[in-house]
């Protein structure tokens, strides 16, 4: 093996992006036929090295050597002809495209497309005997799950000729069992030696999958080590830089009484397509019920509902008393003066204004609460910066300045600034969607415990997540969602991830076949496509 | 951290544009056989030399400083308000209908009664194209271009027909009473033997300009319901999830945008020309955008880049007066302005971000050694 040359070797990479130096001094060896991961936390620099790989951006120094001779990779094409191929988070595909015309679309042979298309299906063909990569070559890539519209990104490399492949968190919008099947095509892939990288934030996928792991910090490379010889403790401490604790510590729950009622609830959207079927459940003071499932399965539209901007139809109460669903009173700040407050799934879009000053965020929904005011028409601008200032002490937010924008905070910072305004509100409900996404380690810690102790206050929660680990850990009760319907609750003890992947899939019991095929057919036919909801 | 210090952003950048622009005018002027200085010094003493020359400055000044403002406001709702035109042209059917038809005993009364009408028809006029697009979608842009052209039409309409001095051959409405008609600088600076503005149409309405531009700094900056045209402004999602109500903001943004616009026509109608005559908005509605856009849509930002435009203004009358310089060229030097200001905004920009990003970085290492 000391003979063969790496198949990426990167020295010394920097990069800055104006004052943030989001790459410093990187090198790394990737030794051909191996999965190496590479692990951090967001804003790590993961993302910002695989894109100088692929060309998009240019480091400022550095040396990339592909196969041991060195290359620069000025632009995308550059990156293919040196064979790296990359599977985006986000797929770049054209949806009203059939799957051959994805895969030859930018590789045409010629002017004339029947030729390339003819070719196409041939090669897909063998590719999918030699790495379990099946596809059907004529869907249209709206119809076909997400699963398969990954398989196709996947193909499109191999396509390319491609040897090695770079994902950027696959797993994201995936269930387990399709999680499961991909990791299996990697593996396939590695069998016959391709190299792949896999960019990940889940320890769990570093463990299972890969040879080595490289784990990132604040643009620097503090270990690469080999998988074998470490553990997910060790790995999260080099990723934080201290000690995390992994599970979230919580006493039993002491329910109390019924908070929340929602009963036959439908939401139809704009579109016209039927989004929350049927869905009734109750949640106790004291309790936090986890909805889990696959995103795009009609939980944002349930939390949507629930914080007061969609319609719906059914009956959902609080307190007893029934709110309204379709009319006047269907809007955010009704649902606040009932006690709901609500920490939306996507800060940057609806939680936080990203140029606002943090203190202007902290008023965002509560603007009108008798203490913002100074009068009938003033608000008392200096009472809410009083107030950011207690808030951000309180819930560690850093840098504790009120007048930075909260485009300038952190993931984690920004999540802590929306969670501070809502949970300090004193809700009796707290909706609270995909709490820790984009979200480092060390701030998921202190925010499970901030969800845990609002639980002991006695307040109910409803905590919407696709990270499944997130809802077991966290959750009292778990009910989890597909195709707008609620499948089934379970209670944490006793229920397992597989159990549950079943029921993000749609399914009650194991089905004869391959689980990921099964899964598979049941999400195309559900019509659930997540990846256009991101 | 912001990537530039805040003054650079609000006024480096703006004088570095206009200089830009400047030194592209010397050119253009350069290749019509014109000497530069000589033209930029004739425009300075045109505009800014005398009292009369300020007179003029100062009343377009007005002019753009409500439109300018009327465009802001709308910006920060994310309205693109480009119906500022046709909304001081129906402020000016208010501002007649106000002054023409009820008996007024003084002119401050009539001042206070004509600004409000003034904005009640400006709003109005705006509050169509505003319903649209809050109820159906229309793109604002669209409807108020349209709706510029509708209101000039009306004015046609009306201004050779019901609002005609019977057995006039023009297009005008009768003189406002006396009652109505509002003091000049000349009036107000008039100091015994020294009259400053003799003959200049600039009139008090420049002061409630000024008061303007406060109470909109105060309502942007300083009311829950700026917040609430702030926030929907930057998000439209993070509004409706805060339980803002999209109409509303819609609704209430375009009405003030559309209210001042039309409140441009106490300066024009009643302070001016003291009748309503045919297309007495000039242009200053869509100058508006230029100087909204320039003013960075902060009213104090808007205040300064309407005077740069009044001198503009005058400045270029005065070129066209006494070079061979032609007017049309006046328009090429504004547009040139417009140009860098806004649509080249950031090509001076980004240089001038990298300038302070490696002059902070030299500074922090320096430090750190």
């Amino acid at each position: 093996m000391t003979d063969t040359a790496p198949a990426i070797e990167l020295k010394g990479i920097s990069k800055a992006f104006g004052p943030v130096q989001a790459n410093k001094d990187i090198s790394i060896r990737v030794m051909p036929g191996t999965i190496h991961g590479i692990i951090g936390e967001n804003g790590a620099g993961k993302s910002t090295l695989m894109s100088i790989l692929y060309g998009f951006y240019k480091a400022d120094a550095g040396e990339i050597f592909i196969s041991g001779k060195k290359t620069t990779i000025p632009d995308s094409q550059a990156a293919i002809a040196a064979g790296i191929g990359m599977v985006f988070q986000h797929f770049k595909l054209v949806e009203n495209f059939t799957v051959l015309e994805n895969v030859v679309l930018g590789a045409e042979d010629s002017g004339l497309l029947r030729p390339s298309l003819a070719r196409a299906r041939r090669e897909l063909k063998s590719l999918a005997e030699e790495y379990e990569l099946n596809v059907d070559p004529d869907a249209l890539i709206e119809e076909v799950g997400v699963g398969m519209q990954q398989r196709v990104e996947i193909l499109k490399a191999l396509y390319r000729k491609a040897d090695i492949l770079i994902l950027d968190e696959p797993t994201g919008v995936l269930t387990p069992a399709e999680a499961d099947h991909l990791f299996r095509i990697l593996e396939n892939l590695k069998r016959e030696g391709k190299t792949i990288i896999l960019i990940t934030h889940k320890l769990r996928e570093i463990m299972d999958i890969t040879d080595t792991v490289s784990v990132m910090r604040r643009g620097e490379m503090t270990a690469t080590v080999k998988t074998a010889e470490t553990n997910p403790a060790q790995l999260a401490e080099l990723m934080v830089g201290r000690k995390v604790l992994l599970r979230v510590d919580k006493k039993p729950a002491e329910v109390g009484k019924k908070i929340l009622e929602v009963k036959n609830l439908n939401v139809t959207d704009s579109q016209g397509v039927h989004r929350v079927k049927d869905v009734s459940f109750d949640i106790h003071a004291g309790e936090i019920l986890g909805i889990a499932g696959v995103a795009g399965n009609g939980q944002s539209e349930l939390l949507e509902v629930l914080g007061g901007y969609e319609k719906a139809t059914g009956s959902i109460k609080v307190n007893g008393e029934e709110i309204d669903l379709t009319g006047a009173h269907s809007d955010g700040q009704s649902r606040r003066a009932r006690g709901i407050s609500h920490v939306p799934e996507d800060r940057q879009r609806e939680g936080l204004i990203m140029d606002f000053h943090a203190w202007e965020n902290t008023a965002f929904g509560y603007h009108h609460d008798a203490r913002y005011q100074k009068s009938s028409i003033l608000m008392d601008n200096a009472a809410i910066r009083r107030d950011t200032e207690e808030k951000m002490a309180r819930f560690d937010v850093r840098p504790p300045n009120p007048q930075l924008a909260a485009k300038n905070f952190s993931g984690g910072n920004q999540q802590k600034i929306v969670l501070a305004r809502e949970i300090e509100r004193n809700p009796d409900l707290l909706l609270i969607g995909q709490p820790t996404r984009g979200v480092d380690i060390g701030a998921i810690e202190f925010i499970h415990q901030q969800i845990v102790a609002l639980r002991d206050q006695g307040k109910a929660i409803l905590l919407v997540s696709v990270e499944l680990e997130e809802i077991l850990s966290l959750s009292d009760r778990i009910a989890v969602m597909f195709d707008g319907k609620i499948m089934g609750e379970r209670m944490p003890q006793d229920t397992n991830e597989k159990e549950l992947g079943l029921l993000m899939a749609g399914m009650t019991a194991a089905p004869a076949g391959p689980v990921h095929q099964a899964v598979e057919a049941q999400l195309a036919h559900a019509g659930t496509n997540p990846s256009k909801e991101v | 951290m912001d990537v530039m210090p805040k003054w650079a952003d609000v006024i480096l950048i703006p004088l570095i544009s206009i200089l830009l622009a400047a030194i592209l005018s010397a050119i253009v002027i350069l290749a019509i056989g014109e000497n530069p200085w000589e033209a930029l010094k004739l425009m300075v003493s045109g505009a800014l030399g005398s009292t009369y020359g300020w007179g003029y400055t100062l009343y377009y000044a007005t002019n753009f400083i409500f439109t300018g403002l009327a465009v802001a406001i709308a910006f920060h709702a994310r309205m693109f308000n480009i119906g500022g035109e046709g909304q001081a042209l129906i402020g000016g059917l208010g501002v007649a209908l106000a002054c023409l038809f009820i008996p007024w005993p003084h002119w401050t009364l009539a001042l206070l009664g004509a600004a409000v009408m003034a904005a009640l028809f400006g709003a109005a006029w705006a509050a169509i194209p505003a319903f649209l697009q809050a109820k159906r979608g229309s793109h604002i842009v669209i409807t108020t271009i349209m709706f510029n052209f509708i209101a000039a039409a009306l004015l046609n309409y009306l201004l050779i027909g019901a609002l005609k001095v019977p057995g006039s051959m023009e297009p005008a409405t009768a003189k406002f009473p006396e009652a109505t008609h509002l003091p000049s600088f000349q009036d107000m600076f008039n100091f015994g033997d020294t009259t400053f503005f003799r003959g200049a149409p600039a009139n008090i309405t420049f002061f409630v300009g000024l008061a303007a531009c406060v109470a909109l700094w105060a309502l942007i900056w300083r009311t829950r319901l700026g917040y609430e045209i702030r926030s929907f402004g930057h998000s439209e999602s993070a509004a409706k999830y805060a339980g803002i109500s999209p109409t509303r903001i819609i609704m209430v943004s375009m009405l003030i945008s559309g209210g001042l616009a039309g409140m441009m026509a106490i300066n024009n109608v009643q302070g001016e020309a003291e009748r309503l005559v045919l297309n007495a908005v000039e242009g200053a509605g869509f100058i508006g955008i230029a100087v909204a856009l320039m003013g960075r849509s902060h009213p104090f930002g808007v205040l300064l880049a309407a005077l740069l435009f009044g001198f503009l203004y005058q400045g270029g009358a005065e070129l066209a007066l006494w070079t061979s310089i032609p007017r049309e060229l006046i328009i090429v030097i504004q547009a040139l302005v417009i140009l860098f200001t806004g649509a080249l905004d950031n090509m001076v920009r980004m240089p001038l971000e990298r300038l302070f990003l490696s002059m902070r970085r030299a500074k922090n290492e320096g430090r750190t050694i």
